[in-house]
């Protein structure tokens, strides 16, 4: 098993490499330049001189094949640098943002684990009731519903209701605080975003659980048990469930790895200064270092969720051997 | 002075102060933090001798100081302008050419150091002579310097290379901080990570890309101020944010403006406790046609585009819908140096008759065989106003027979389209903060003299007319230079359409007291003024 790891981590190295190769190369296909953006964009006159002092400083001017290498060794020895916007060590501007990121993520996956599984099983072993009928619309309208619609009227409805009810119309804070500094304040921020993101990924959850379920319980073994004696419970939970299940981890795997650095428009609505957002500006900005440290980033946390799900099978699956 | 006239004197002294004092003044309370949001996502560096963008300015100024400003209760005034850090406003010696500052005295930096005259020096040698590797970005501005001394620890002098208009509104620039030598001397880019400066407020914490907050300096020199215990800006470049924000008083004002939309959505929920603030605005949309490009270097094609668009009706219907309003020409409207509207019609795109204007325009393509002509018009991704002067320019074109595509494109290649002349007609844009007509006028000369114009064309009489205007020193002598210099621009020649002026609409939480909007964005804001009623 640790051989299988470490065989995964180091084939993780030029999964990496060809990552950054992509990124270097397509950032700089993009037209538009980080000092003209930066010294211009608020609409007044920039002296040309100034930008290139700008381009200079930032090493902009150098040969583009000095900068791929440049970048590369700079990684390899653990060197992010700063960013061309703000001048701030990436590892920085990462280290503020990753915590709002990750905790809607964990949050939203909770959310959707809590309501896909229990729903999705319901609906496999009521199929084709009223109770399945409901369920099935109410993942259709997750996946259905923008994000940006649910989050905006989310927010419009708090602040309605609260209106009606005391006057003063009420909405989250707008600034993040950690859990362990303010916990209830951490979480007025936090939870519309969760839920708004939760909904939708517990819908595309759901409906992948309903018909894995769907499947097993049609398998021979499920059959077998059956005839055996054995109590409906039990069979859910121990036979099928379990099995059906596998597909699932898949899935709650690759939402949970998007979701860090794919939060961009729940992000924008409420404000919240993570992941996704910094994401936006840093290619807005056409800069190339933070844009850089940010795919690594998010391929680096795709590489480490796909291992955690691939071990996760082993141990819902004893069958499955990894050597 | 007898008895009788000394009462009398007192007495009328007594009436007008009273006229004078405006409808409602109030005695500002002291107190409360002031939550403010920031319509960006985050500013690019602290240091706003490198910046240009409000983003720097709402996060940063209210940390430091200038030389001298608009006057904080009279922002919209294009014409004045009082000492911050001096104690009085000089008089030019030497024929116009030298300008002795004498320094406030006891001025303390956040460091509790004191201030003195050699760091108002070093700070405006640094934006005016930047050494090598720092950036300065109004550079241009100030030409017209030719040395800049600090004799003593109160006295600063500047001495120019000749006489100009234009150097107390640059002077003015509420980008042009203040800093403290013994740093700037250790490292001229401290600043661009850091902020220690000598303004109303002391700075305490930056969150990168959600909020900066400072608290009141206890000895800033202006008695009694700063008002409110402590400012906190947030970020949030998304629109519906900041309207939600200011809505569920989350924050009380959102300093850069919103269009019509969020105003009346302001106003109809949240009623009395919200004001709005508006003003004509030092920001406009400039329209150029590429002179290198066929048939736009046909000066008939250029006029025949101008004279398609109705000033007068479209203005007063776009500003219901953008940030737009005020008709104007190359000056700010209701500047001393901007035409009059009389004046303004008998230019291309400003005839009264627009029937009349549109056959000519139709008249023009014929005769430069230019009938039905298609073209690309390069805008910028940015709804407020860009897409929307962008969309209206369409419609008015369609009206003589043209047709036009709108290519929408991000900020970078925007201005990579207008850098590298790879456009038909583009919409630029002309931002800027004191009313300055001398220098803001500068975008519609050849790029070969001014860089951050892109008509491609090369026009001496143009030049010729600019520094005839910039040279004049009697008002009246430069208002009629300035009519010479625009009427050639904007109709002789055509270089460029300037579409309605844009307007800014301020609407903030009805608590908010003390701060006055201004013809920019970029003035006014070190929240010095500012109060809580509540």
């Amino acid at each position: 098993m640790y051989q299988y790891i470490v065989k995964r981590l180091l084939l993780a190295v030029p999964t990496l490499l060809g990552a950054a190769a992509l990124v270097f190369i397509l950032m700089r296909l993009i037209p538009g330049d980080v000092c003209v953006i930066r010294l211009g964009s608020g609409g007044a006159h920039v002296d040309p001189a100034s930008v290139n002092a700008c381009r200079e400083s930032l090493g902009l001017n150098d040969p583009l094949i000095i900068q791929f290498f440049d970048f590369i060794w700079n990684y390899a020895t653990f060197n992010f640098g700063n960013s061309m916007w703000s001048g701030h060590p990436v590892v920085h501007e990462i280290g503020q943002r990753l915590p709002v990121s990750l905790q809607i993520a964990v949050m939203a996956t909770v959310i959707a684990i809590l309501l896909a599984i229990p729903l999705g099983t319901i609906s496999a072993l009521k199929e084709n009731t009223w109770l399945d009928h409901f369920v099935r619309m109410f993942a259709i309208a997750g996946i259905a519903t923008p994000s940006f619609w649910l989050g905006i009227m989310s927010l419009v409805l708090v602040l309605d209701i609260t209106y009606l009810a005391t006057g003063k119309a009420w909405m989250p804070p707008i600034t993040y605080v950690s859990f362990w500094e303010d916990p209830i304040r951490n979480l007025s921020i936090v939870i519309l975003p969760a839920i708004t993101v939760g909904y939708r990924y517990s819908a595309v959850t759901m409906r992948l659980t309903r018909s894995a379920m769907l499947e097993v319980m049609r398998e021979d073994y499920i059959r077998t048990a059956r005839s055996k004696g054995l109590m409906e419970q039990l069979i859910v939970n121990r036979h099928a469930l379990k099995n059906a299940l596998l597909p699932v981890v898949t899935l709650i795997g690759i939402e949970f790895a998007f979701l860090i650095g794919g939060l961009v428009v729940t992000e924008q609505v409420f404000n919240l200064n993570g992941i996704g957002k910094l994401f936006v500006l840093a290619v807005q900005n056409q800069d190339n270092v933070l844009t850089q440290a940010l795919v690594m980033l998010v391929v680096t946390i795709f590489v480490v969720t796909n291992l955690v799900v691939d071990l996760l099978y082993a141990w819902l699956d004893p069958r499955i051997r990894f050597s | 002075m007898s008895f009788r006239t000394g009462v009398w004197a007192a007495g009328l002294g007594l009436a007008a102060a009273i006229a004078a004092a405006p409808a409602g003044a109030q005695t500002p309370k002291k107190g409360g933090t002031l939550t403010y949001m920031i319509s960006a996502d985050a500013s690019p560096s602290f240091d706003g001798h490198r910046e240009t963008t409000f983003a720097t300015v709402h996060a940063v100024a209210p940390y430091y100081s200038v030389l001298i400003r608009v006057p904080p209760d009279n922002p919209a005034s294009t014409t004045e302008f009082v000492c911050d850090l001096c104690t009085a406003m000089p008089t030019p010696t030497d024929g116009g050419k030298t300008y002795t500052f004498k320094i406030r005295e006891g001025v303390k930096w956040h460091d509790g150091s004191p201030l003195t005259a050699k760091d108002v020096a070093a700070s405006w040698n640094k934006i005016v002579f930047p050494p090598q590797g720092v950036t300065s970005a109004r550079i241009s501005y100030y030409s017209m310097v030719e040395k800049i001394e600090a004799p003593d620890d109160t006295t600063v002098v500047f001495r120019l290379k000749k006489p100009s208009a234009a150097f107390l509104p640059a002077l003015a620039d509420p980008f042009t901080w203040i800093y403290k030598k013994e740093i700037l001397d250790k490292d001229p880019k401290w600043y661009e990570k850091n902020i220690m400066g000598s303004g109303p407020f002391k700075f305490v914490s930056y969150q990168i890309g959600q909020s900066i907050k400072g608290v009141r300096n206890p000895d800033y020199y202006h008695k009694g101020q700063p008002y409110l215990d402590a400012i906190e800006g947030i970020f949030a470049a998304k629109q519906s944010v900041r309207v939600d924000a200011i809505r569920g008083d989350r924050a009380a004002i959102e300093f850069r403006g919103m269009p019509p939309s969020a105003r009346d959505e302001l106003v109809k929920e949240a009623g009395k406790e919200i004001v709005v603030q508006d003003s004509d605005w030092n920001c406009g949309n400039i329209i150029t046609a590429n002179q290198k490009k066929k048939p736009f270097d046909d000066v008939r094609v250029r006029r025949a585009l101008a004279l398609a668009i109705d000033h007068w009706r479209g203005a007063p219907a776009l500003s219901k819908i953008a940030i737009v309003r005020s008709v104007g020409g190359i000056v700010f409207p209701g500047s001393p140096l901007a035409a009059t509207k009389e004046e303004l019609q008998q230019m291309a795109g400003y005839w009264p008759d627009i029937e009349k204007s549109r056959a000519e325009a139709r008249r023009l393509l014929k005769e430069a065989g230019a009938e039905g002509l298609k073209f690309e018009l390069t805008n910028r991704n940015v709804d407020q106003p860009y897409k929307f002067v962008g969309t209206w320019l369409i419609g008015e074109w369609k009206k003589i027979g043209l047709e036009v595509e709108q290519k929408v494109v991000p900020t970078g290649p925007w201005f990579q389209a207008m850098r590298t002349a790879s456009f038909d007609v583009v919409v630029d844009a002309n931002c800027q903060s004191v009313v300055n007509p001398a220098l803001d006028t500068g975008k519609y000369l050849p790029q070969s003299v001014y860089p951050e114009s892109y008509g491609g064309y090369e026009d001496p009489k143009s030049v010729e007319l600019y520094n005839k205007m910039l040279d004049a020193t009697d008002p009246k002598a430069q208002r009629a230079a300035m009519r010479e210099y625009e009427k050639h621009t904007l109709d002789t020649m055509a270089h460029a359409i300037v579409t309605p002026y844009w307007y800014r609409i301020v609407p903030h939480r009805s608590y908010v007291k003390g701060w006055k909007i201004s013809a920019s964005h970029y003035l006014n804001q070190d929240l010095a003024n500012i109060w809580l009623d509540k």
